[in-house]
């Protein structure tokens, strides 16, 4: 099957040119993204502090790619995707969708928004509703969007058979009858339903056993390049965000301290943590056995981090400077698009290691 | 857990001041004027108007309340228009005869209701299981009223063993024959408690049982009394919420017991009372037994809270 | 890294293999409920008595031997199986068995319909409080807290008292005693359905709050509530009846179980067998409802706390 497949095609809305902003224009760009969630204590219930989950997030999806979103655990990965998706409104912020910025009375509304942008969640059964037929499932968001009920079970069951689930033998089924693998393609179908332009998969493949998550991947692939899809690619996995990605942005608290193409991330990584992440991954080559820990402690607390540099408290490097003053997100020598926070790439930051880009692995060895 | 304390004491005033509206508002629900109650109705116009300054009739809706929550404050729930008499000391008398009877009945009720429950839990779906849910949804069918008519025709229409009605002693039973007295209303009274008890005492059991731990437990060896213990511990929670509420209705419910063995209770006192359309002592009855209720209840939580610290938000 | 698109349904003959024995329409959940219950004989048994008792009150008029309302003071107090009267008479001389089927109207009338009312108004109240959550949660459940502090027969008692005698305030009294218990359970279990991925990827694809409420939430949180309401129709009877026992319902000369209960109660040392009867009717029925509560239970799966 290819692009120009008629079934393919035969599932869109409408023949309105899709691409708003042509080529070149980045499908998302979203400017300094900020969510804080109050803590309340006390006899009074008064707000005694904020867990930080996002704190200040910048980021640019171009079309057509995919972008690799990686980091621990508590990291504010699953915050961000929902705050994309204003599951969760932000705090502040910018969003640019193809040119047009978000906003609910002159621009693109979250409505809108959400006809072009879809999500898969993490947790295949509890996504889906226990008390619907997979078909219905997949249905119900083009039948609220003003499709007709027979037309969306159509475009339903083809869709089963797109995402390799034949619709004559699931359709009817319930959600519980269904494996986890076979859940999650379902759950991708259900977000595809729209005719999305760019579809969040938050830690879509990560509950999967590791043979189905490759299944699951290839078909991310190939749904992407069939139905000319942008991707962000939310996980913890490493290897996986190496496997689909084409670039990969590194968040630590709340957030990004890295960003680049994966070429550039993998073999030239800049920001301590990003360098301690790659060391961590369990190597297959005894030559390269990881000897000492490459990182050490729990991420800090993000209701009450670190000041400055958030990977101070963890980080071989830190001095005083950066107790001080949080490192800017600046550009890398070595490309185009490889951006990183952190003062040992400033020249002028007053770092000792300064423009020496100390790499943590030629330390190690 | 001290904050939580605090927190959930100032949680109770809006409700209790809420409950107070209520009661309040409650009286503006009886048809006709209140005066008309209290007044005949060829009583001179003069005597209406005083009548109507005295009790602050005249006044707008709000500003009766809140002279009537003053009042309140101050421990006075007013006098009773029946007998002239104030209420606060006659629902004294009225509640110290409700809890002679609610206490031994809690007691009797709570105990069967928790041995029942895990009985039957830790027998699940055996024929023990069986028969101790027919008996406990017996226990919540049955109309207490009618079982408290079965038992008199029973132990003292045929047998005579023990008396069909009234109290016979004054504050606390101290003669067999006062105690016999008891007997009867007690057995009545247990029943929904024993029921809805061990209903709720059985499914905690075996929802414990399900977790994990229990398995763990077992598969250590350890499946024995102690065993035992932690399911219990953590079936306490649940067990003692309902017990609350089972406690609060013991004396909110009593109305009907009471009345059926003429018991001179807080229920029978409201019963005279809505006869008589005895106003001030309607409310403060009301008032007073929903306020215990509040109090039980936030008793309850912070009980909760310190057997499992999960409860303390 | 390998992207090439390979073909999906190269690995799909495998899966399809092995679900090929499986019936590819699968039954839903109330057909599932269904089989469960058939399978159920206490649940069977007591729903077959109260349809039993249902539609001897429906047909009362048919099935009454005697005028409920008119008896002879000849024939005042005569013993059950007495000829002429299966159930023998009450103290004023009129037929048991014709005011029992007579009574059956009232009783039951006062205990299913302020039920009913009760679970349209509390469902909607509570499962707009668990949906919306905020101010709204806020309003609802205080408001709810406050009707909360009465202990049932003692809310009812009051209200009753201070509207008067009559079905009418027995239905309103008990419908303002239901409506709180029910906002409770219907905002609990809305909260938890709420919070789950899915309502929340139904919001993603552009739903409106009604149709999320309508279509994801509704299906999920109505079994519970259903459950929940059917045990509370048993104690809807008992209280209906209980406030007539106290003169606070109906009044005489009407049929209703609660108010002969309690007429018949001078009587129990003439014949205790006849005084109990209406007492009889009024257990059987609640417990009918309290099995069939329980049958729902356990067939819908629904774990509750009560």
């Amino acid at each position: 099957m290819t692009r120009n497949d008629p079934s393919a095609r035969a599932l869109r809305i409408s023949d309105m040119p899709r691409d708003r902003g042509g080529p070149a224009q980045p499908m998302l760009i979203l400017k300094d993204y900020k969510k804080h969630f109050p803590i309340r204590k006390g006899v009074l219930n008064r707000t005694v502090g904020h867990v930080q989950a996002v704190d200040g997030v910048s980021l640019t999806v171009m079309k057509g790619e995919i972008l690799g979103v990686v980091g621990e655990s508590g990291c504010g990965k699953s915050t961000l995707s929902r705050l994309i998706m204003h599951l969760i409104e932000p705090d502040s912020g910018e969003m640019i969708f193809d040119g047009d910025p978000l906003s609910e009375h002159t621009g693109l509304t979250v409505q809108a928004l959400r006809r072009n942008m879809q999500m898969v969640f993490q947790d295949s059964f509890s996504s889906l509703n226990p008390r619907m037929t997979i078909e219905d499932a997949i249905a119900f968001a083009p039948m609220m969007n003003g499709v007709g009920r027979d037309e969306a079970l159509a475009r339903s069951r083809g869709l089963l058979d797109q995402v390799g689930l034949a619709a004559a033998m699931f359709a009817r089924r319930y959600p519980h009858e269904l494996s986890g693998g076979q859940r999650q393609r379902v759950n991708i179908a259900r977000a595809l339903a729209v005719e999305p332009r760019m579809v969040i998969l938050d830690e879509a493949v990560s509950a999967l056993d590791k043979s189905v998550e490759a299944q699951v991947l290839q078909l991310l692939i190939e749904l992407q390049e069939r139905f000319d899809l942008t991707y962000i690619f939310v996980s913890h996995d490493l290897n996986v965000v190496r496997y689909i990605s084409d670039r990969i942005a590194v968040m630590y608290l709340g957030r990004v301290v890295e960003t680049g193409s994966v070429d550039q991330i993998w073999d030239n990584a800049r920001h301590p943590y990003t360098q301690a992440l790659l060391a961590s991954i369990p190597s297959l080559d005894p030559d390269r056995r990881t000897t000492a820990a490459p990182i050490s402690g729990d991420p800090p607390n993000p209701i009450d981090p670190p000041s400055g540099c958030r990977f101070r408290t963890r980080c071989p490097f830190a001095e005083t400077l950066c107790a001080t003053t949080a490192p800017e997100v600046q550009p890398v020598q070595d490309g185009a698009g490889h951006t990183v926070a952190c003062h040992m790439e400033n020249p002028a930051s007053g770092h000792s290691r300064a423009g020496t880009g100390a790499r943590l692995k030629e330390i190690a060895q | 857990m001290l904050s939580f304390t605090i927190r959930r004491l100032l949680q109770a005033i809006p409700i209790l001041l809420g409950v107070s509206i209520l009661v309040f508002l409650m009286v503006q629900m009886i048809p006709g004027n209140a005066l008309d109650l209290m007044l005949p109705s060829d009583a001179p116009k003069d005597l209406i108007e005083k009548m109507k300054a005295e009790y602050g009739f005249d006044k707008p809706l709000w500003q009766q309340y809140l002279r009537w929550l003053w009042m309140l404050l101050h421990g006075d729930l007013g006098v009773s228009i029946f007998d002239s008499t104030p209420v606060a000391a006659t629902l004294f008398d009225a509640l110290g005869n409700t809890f002679v009877l609610a206490i031994p009945a809690a007691v009797l009720g709570f105990g069967l209701g928790i041995f029942f429950g895990v009985t039957a839990a830790l027998n699940n779906g055996k024929a023990a299981d069986k028969a101790l849910s027919m008996v406990s949804i017996t226990g919540v069918s049955l109309p207490h009223y009618w079982f408290a008519i079965v038992l008199v025709v029973i132990f003292s229409v045929e047998l005579n063993w023990l008396p069909a009605q009234g109290m016979q002693f004054d504050t606390l039973p101290s003669t067999v024959e006062g105690l016999k007295s008891m007997v009867l209303p007690v057995i009545t009274l247990s029943l929904i408690p024993m029921g809805v008890v061990s209903r709720v005492v059985r499914a905690a059991v075996l929802e414990v049982m399900s977790q994990e731990f229990v398995n763990t437990l077992n598969a250590k060896g350890l499946w024995s009394r102690s065993v035992l213990g932690h399911i219990l511990k953590n079936a306490a929670p649940a067990t003692l919420a309902v017990m609350g509420l089972q406690f609060g209705y013991l004396l909110g419910g009593s109305i009907l017991v009471e009345t059926v063995f003429n018991w001179p209770g807080s229920g029978n006192l409201l019963n005279l009372a809505i006869f008589r359309r005895d106003i001030p002592v309607m409310q403060g009855t009301i008032l007073v037994l929903a306020a215990f209720f509040v109090l039980l209840n936030l008793v309850v939580d912070v009980a909760q809270a310190l057997i499992d610290p999960r409860i303390r938000r | 890294m390998n992207r090439s698109v390979k073909d999906t349904a190269s690995e799909f003959p495998a899966v399809a293999g092995r679900l090929n024995a499986v019936p590819s329409q699968s039954p839903g959940y109330w057909t599932l409920v269904r089989k469960r219950l058939m399978r159920d004989p206490v649940t069977l048994i007591a729903a077959a008595v109260l349809v039993l008792i249902v539609l001897s009150a429906i047909f009362a008029p048919l099935l009454a031997p005697y005028d409920p309302f008119m008896g002879k003071i000849t024939q005042r107090m005569k013993p059950v199986g007495f000829a002429g009267h299966l159930l023998g008479t009450d103290e004023t001389g009129r037929d048991m068995l014709s005011r029992l089927l007579y009574g059956g109207r009232l009783s039951l009338t006062s205990g299913i319909v302020p039920v009913a009312i009760a679970l349209a108004v509390g469902g909607f109240l509570g499962i707009s409080a668990g949906f919306f959550g905020g101010p709204v949660n806020s309003v609802i459940m205080r408001v709810t807290d406050i009707f909360y502090a009465f202990p049932s027969i003692l809310l009812a008692i009051a209200i009753c008292g201070m509207l008067g005698t009559g079905l009418f305030n027995t239905l309103v009294s008990l419908t303002l005693v239901f409506i709180p218990p029910i906002i409770r359970i219907s905002e609990s279990v809305t909260t938890q359905v709420r919070s789950l991925d899915f309502v929340e990827a139904a919001r993603a694809s552009g739903a409106r709050p009604f149709a999320l409420m309508r279509y994801q939430v509704l299906p999920n949180v109505l079994a519970p509530i259903l459950v929940y309401a059917t045990s509370l129709v048993s104690l809807a009877i008992i209280l209906a009846a209980g406030l007539s026992f106290l003169g606070l319902g109906v009044s005489a000369p009407a049929a209703e179980w609660g108010l002969m209960l309690n007429s018949l109660r001078q009587m129990i040392y003439i014949d205790p067998l006849l005084a109990a009867l209406p007492g009889v009717l009024i257990f059987l029925t609640s417990m009918c409802f309290n099995l069939i509560s329980d049958g729902l239970r356990s067939a819908m799966d629904v774990r509750l706390k009560l």
